[in-house]
């Protein structure tokens, strides 16, 4: 039987594999625009058009495709490039951020045009919540995503010298809508070797044996590795830039397992398919251990320890009681804190398990390229990551090999989150191909991202809270438990983070801590988006409110009362950090943005509660959050600006791109400073190649950190241009004015072409560059404040937004349309760890939840609109007065969440998500107290 | 995702012998949408040309277990039967989107026989039949709700064929009230009910799906009271037929397949009584 098929115009005759579905067959045949998300069918990156009609290709058999024409989304452009109108409306709006999930967007959105005013029309383009219930974004929050829809435009092309703080659309955009922007895996690698992971089905177990035989003798398998082929050394898979802050726990296969999920063995193979057979067919002979799941039951006497094996070398605080790190801490005394105050509130505090969800998954391609010196080849690991150079340097201390045999680069990212701040698949990749000197692939199913990756680390806080009849904190103390799973990968780190700002912003006498980062047989957590803040946040805000509410108090006026003011210093229990500064001070506007809309539903000019049905109850509540705008303890970026010999720029920067936006904001900045517009500058990043270091697009340094970096650099170009423009005219420098393409010397026009050309006849090359750098040191705070209105359905559990509003302050906001994304994604993704986001784990710690239709992400008809106000801040520190702004707008949004259905229903809800059943069953149980 | 264990795909038309490691594949949408490492083969029923939807001269309707979602949505958009509002009510209780409707079927809907399957809920509230075709070509027909026997369990024996479902002319007569619960807004069905008002002998029929871990279709020769009703369902509906999983806790399930239901009845006695008077 001879097989056809048209894609885009183009034939393709190859048999497809009896069970082989559409999506895989696209890609195999270069069509990368195609994205894998979730291949179940669930998000619907891989949409594809088969004879007119939108289907999910990872569900498409791909026989069924024979004889018919299959448009992908590089089939919407014309052939002479010309974009489809779907596509440019993208591009106005911006109606992307990582865009891995733009295609399918794009796709499904083509399919509803045309079916508008057809026979079949049944208004789905004036219903998008149920047109776009197949189409996941885990970026955006879906705003940008209609507008786009609707042709909302909010690009501009600012004039030369003025990009910063204008609506510059991202430069890869073009690329993202026609589908060949290049992410990890949308590369052809010839030889490609694909791997697949065998994985623990025991929560605890020696492995006693691993036969190996008939996997081996599986045709196309080229080598199977176990433990026994995998370096002793123990290391940690978080990236931070000082390693010594991870415990060093992890092998790269390990002879002890210690969660469902774990890697035994990986088999490497011609074929994906290969490869899966011949994970079936290992044979592993464990001795099972005793298990523990609960933290809290790990740290009492007797329960299994987890690294027990380990010595003071891992840095592990006490691994004897599972504890993976603890910090304890007062200032002044508590107890009397407590006796001086008229109410105290104690209450016990929950978060669940949550995933990242980044629509690519882990995964990278390694393999060997010639060194440019011509000294033979050197390794290249094509990775999903936020930290290519701690990556490199992890990888190079694994295998012992030197920096400049490694090259780790990525491409354009699908999302991270934190969760690619973690060395989750370059290790045993790079062991394969060390040993084979072969090019191999591993690429997560997303059922793996979900029991072979990292979490949110779920946390228990105790929180104690007193304050006097007038509103003054007296004391504040917290017992805080972090569940940091069998591995300590971001373990102390999260639990330091989290008792930090959420602490020091109120201004209390009396406070402490003791918190534990607590090992258990579970899949490990590891960086998430806010790094344990937003889990204590839930519980300081939601006490917090509670506290006013006793005191019969306004809680923002008792917020007003007691947190630190821009001059005060910032108080933890666990020391001060002495390079963090309040250098630019917005939490009051922030609050008066949530004052002014107390204000105006109390005067009914916000109408949002009035077609609210009878029954329900309408509250309202806020959430307020601080965070340092970087990590503690350095974080690293280097840059390079160059003039180019065509008069365009060229930034050179480490950090990654991963729908953040920092490369419009590094073009930016770099377009400022030269006095350019943003079309003449390109960025080149996340490659180890391009600069000398970077510590990672991580702790929200994009902006702050490596735009700090990539501003000094261009400054020192601008000056080192116009040095050289002076030598070149005779013309006294400071009449030598740099404009868009050209210097203005006394009149005498000098292009930059001319000028570079010059700088070369002159020898003065190094003159064309200049670099810059930061350390990341000092640091600011940002703050940021949620509100919501709500309305609740106590028959059904039922929770309604009427209206959500979110004030950021962000000092000089870079780029509003980009920021305004960042709060506006920050604020979905929270809302789907408050409302229904759950990783769950049966009593063996075996995820359950581990596809998409299982584990519910915010969809379209999920997420109200946003009102995202911005704060009239300028930073001291910051470049041009910047601070960041990725990990904190989700800080304050579960406990507004909470504390407006409190305010709704009278219910102090302590435990994430409130899913309708719940919030139903302790109103029912209330009613029924009540009622008693 | 590729079900990289298959080695063959069959054409259905051909009577081949039934093997172990053998699935029917319909649409393709559940098959392809989870691991399926048993599978050594799939018989495709996409060129077995059957009709998708047929009605008789008795009025009653024949769906074929290969009709898509998207066509038994735009049939029902058009079909004048009083029941007719309840074909797209069910379409849309999908958690999937209408690009998953142009390729999964009625029958894989069925035959996977879970508890928010809203295919499940549409035919067993229209009182239909399941036309099943054994291996050795022997035909026997079974009530939807009886087909359906837990969750993802049915009455199938291996190698048997979901080959149609009909659902009866008297029952597409009926006047129909549809309430459907989910955790989420456009979620899965954490409960699913569906009245049906028998038109001509004013008999009322309340189907609680999704709730439960199977289809439990109540018939009222005369519409039940508030307090006859509950008593029904929770004579019939044992403690663990609520369906606990993640999609809703049990407590809820019950509490909304109640409500519910109430509100169904409320809803076509309430249209009863006026058209009475």
């Amino acid at each position: 039987m001879s097989f056809h098929v048209r894609v885009n115009d183009r034939s393709h005759d190859d048999e497809p594999r009896a069970g082989q579905c559409l999506r895989t067959y696209l890609r195999e045949r270069g069509w990368f625009g195609v994205k894998k998300g979730c291949d179940a069918g669930d998000c619907g990156a891989c949409t594809v058009h088969v004879d007119g009609e939108p289907v999910h290709s990872c569900l498409y058999p791909a026989v069924r495709a024979e004889g018919r024409a299959v448009t992908t989304v590089e089939g919407l452009a014309s052939p002479d490039g010309e974009l489809h109108p779907v596509q440019r409306k993208f591009l106005d709006a911006q109606g992307y951020q990582c865009g891995f999930c733009t295609a399918g967007f794009l796709m499904t959105t083509v399919a509803l045009e045309a079916e508008r005013g057809s026979a079949h029309d049944d208004g789905k383009l004036d219903d998008l919540p149920r047109a776009f219930k197949g189409n996941i974004c885990r970026c955006t929050g879906y705003r940008a995503i209609e507008d786009a829809v609707q042709g909302v435009r909010h690009t501009e092309r600012p004039c030369a010298g003025k990009a910063v703080g204008k609506n510059v659309a991202a430069p890869a955009g073009p690329q993202v809508v026609t589908g060949t922007a290049r992410y990890t895996f949308d590369v052809e690698v010839p030889g490609l070797l694909h791997m697949k992971l065998l994985r623990s089905p025991h929560p605890h177990a020696r492995i006693v044996a691993v036969d190996t035989a008939a996997a081996l003798r599986v045709p196309g398998v080229h080598a199977v590795l176990t433990h026994e082929d995998a370096p002793p050394t123990l290391y940690s898979s978080a990236r931070h830039e000082h390693p010594t802050e991870d415990p060093d726990d992890t092998r790269v296969l390990d002879s002890v397992v210690r969660y469902v999920g774990q890697r035994v063995a990986a088999v490497v193979a011609d074929s994906e398919q290969a490869a899966e057979e011949g994970c079936r067919r290992i044979e592993v002979t464990y001795e099972q251990l005793p298990y523990v799941t609960d933290p809290e039951a790990a740290m009492l006497p007797g329960a299994p320890q987890l690294h027990g094996d380990k010595g003071p070398e891992a840095r592990i605080a006490r691994a004897e009681n599972n504890v993976a790190g603890e910090v304890h801490g007062e200032i002044g005394d508590v107890e009397t804190g407590f006796a001086e105050a008229d109410v105290v509130y104690e209450e016990t505090f929950r978060t669940q398990r949550v995933q990242h969800a980044s629509l690519e998954t882990h995964g990278c391609v390694a393999y060997f390229e010639p060194k440019e010196d011509g000294t033979g080849e050197r390794l290249t690991v094509r990775s999903s990551t936020q930290t290519p150079f701690l990556t490199r340097r992890a990888l190079c201390a694994l295998y012992g090999l030197p920096e400049d045999e490694v090259r780790v680069v990525a491409g354009r990212v699908g999302g991270g989150f934190g969760g690619k701040q973690e060395m989750l698949t370059e290790d045993i990749v790079t062991l394969a191909a060390l040993k084979l000197r072969r090019p191999v692939k591993l690429e997560y199913t997303r059922a793996e991202q979900f029991h072979g990756a990292t979490t949110r680390h779920p946390f228990t806080i105790g929180i104690t809270v007193g304050a006097r009849a007038d509103g003054t904190l007296t004391a504040v103390r917290m017992r805080v438990v972090s569940n940091t799973g069998a591995y300590g990968n971001h373990g102390p780190a999260v639990m330091f983070h989290s008792v930090g700002e959420s602490f020091a912003v109120y201004r209390a006498p009396n406070k402490k801590v003791d918190a534990y980062s607590v090992y258990t047989n579970a899949v490990p957590a590891g960086a998430f988006r806010g790094y344990g803040l937003g889990q204590v946040t839930f519980a300081v805000e939601s006490a917090m409110d509670e506290v006013a509410r006793r005191l019969g108090m306004d809680p923002l006026v008792f917020r007003e009362k007691n947190v630190i003011g821009p001059g005060e210093p910032m108080h933890s229990p666990i020391g001060e950090e002495e390079d963090l500064f309040i250098a630019s001070y917005g939490l009051d506007q922030c609050l008066s943005v949530a004052r002014r809309a107390i204000a105006e539903a109390a005067s009914g000019e916000d109408t949002s509660a009035d077609e609210v049905p009878e029954g329900w109850l309408v509250g309202q509540g806020t959430g307020m959050a601080m965070i340092a705008t970087g990590p503690p303890g350095g974080h690293y970026a280097d840059a390079r600006v160059s003039l180019l010999p065509d008069g365009t720029y060229d930034v050179a920067v480490g950090t990654a791109e991963f729908g953040n936006g920092t490369t419009t904001v590094h073009q930016q900045i770099t377009a400022g400073a030269l006095g350019t517009t943003e079309d003449r500058v390109a960025v080149r990043q996340s490659d180890t190649d391009v600069v000398r270091h970077d510590t990672g697009a991580f702790g929200s340094a994009g902006t702050v950190v490596a735009g700090k970096a990539v501003l000094l650099a261009a400054g020192s170009l601008a000056e080192r241009l116009r040095t050289l423009a002076a030598r070149h005219t005779g013309v006294a420098r400071h009449l030598c004015v740099l404009g868009a393409e050209a210097f203005d010397c006394a009149g005498r026009t000098v292009t930059l072409k001319e000028l570079y050309e010059a700088g070369h006849a002159r020898g003065a090359a190094e003159e064309l560059a200049a670099d810059g750098h930061w350390g990341g040191s000092p640091r600011s705070v940002a703050f940021n404040a949620q509100w919501f209105r709500v309305a609740v359905d106590p028959a059904t559990g039922e929770i309604r937004i009427l209206r959500s509003v979110h004030a950021a302050d962000a000092g000089k906001v870079m780029n509003p349309m980009q920021c305004r994304g960042q709060v506006e994604g920050g604020v979905a993704q929270a809302l789907g760890a408050t409302l229904f986001e759950n990783v769950r784990i049966d009593e063996r710690g075996k995820v359950t939840t581990a596809a998409f239709r299982r584990y519910r992400l915010p969809q379209y008809a999920d997420v109200p609109r946003t009102e995202v106000h911005f704060t009239e801040t300028s930073d001291a520190i910051g470049p041009l007065g910047a601070k960041s702004m990725s990990e904190s707008p989700f800080n304050p949004v579960a406990p507004a969440l909470a504390n407006a259905l409190r305010d709704a229903t009278g219910v102090r809800f302590t435990e994430l998500p409130l899913t309708r059943d719940r919030v139903w069953l302790a109103l029912e149980r209330q009613a029924r107290v009540l009622g008693a | 995702m590729d079900l990289n264990t298959v080695t063959d795909v069959r054409d259905g038309r051909r009577h081949e012998p039934w093997r172990p490691g053998d699935a029917w594949l319909g649409g393709g949408t559940y098959l392809f949408s989870e691991p399926q490492p048993r599978l050594r083969r799939l018989v495709d029923l996409s060129r077995m040309g059957w009709e998708p939807l047929t009605r008789a001269e008795d009025g009653s309707l024949e769906i074929a277990a290969t009709c898509t979602i998207t066509q038994l949505s735009r049939y029902g958009r058009t079909m004048g039967v009083e029941a007719a509002p309840l074909f797209e009510q069910c379409c849309r209780a999908f958690l999937a989107s209408f690009k998953i409707w142009n390729m999964a079927t009625v029958g894989g809907n069925l035959c996977n026989g879970l508890p928010a399957g809203p295919m499940i809920s549409l035919t067993a509230a229209l009182d239909g039949v399941c036309l099943l075709r054994a291996q050795d070509g022997s035909v026997r027909r079974a009530k939807v709700v009886d087909f359906v026997t837990g969750a993802g369990r049915k009455d199938l024996a291996e190698g048997e064929l979901l080959r149609s479902v009909t659902l009866p002319a008297r029952a597409l007569g009926s006047r129909t009230a549809f309430r459907q619960a989910s955790l989420y807004g456009l979620g899965r069905s954490g409960a699913l009910v569906i009245g049906t008002l028998d038109p001509v002998d004013g008999s009322l029929a309340v189907t609680i799906s999704a709730a439960t871990v199977r289809p439990f279709r109540l018939w009222f020769p005369l519409p039940p009271d508030r307090d006859e009703l509950r008593r029904a369902v929770e004579a019939a509906v044992r403690e663990e037929d609520w369906f606990d999983d993640i999609h809703g806790l049990p407590e809820w399930r019950r509490h909304m397949g109640l409500r519910l239901a109430e509100e169904v009845r409320r809803e076509l006695t309430h249209s009863l009584e006026k058209s009475a008077r």
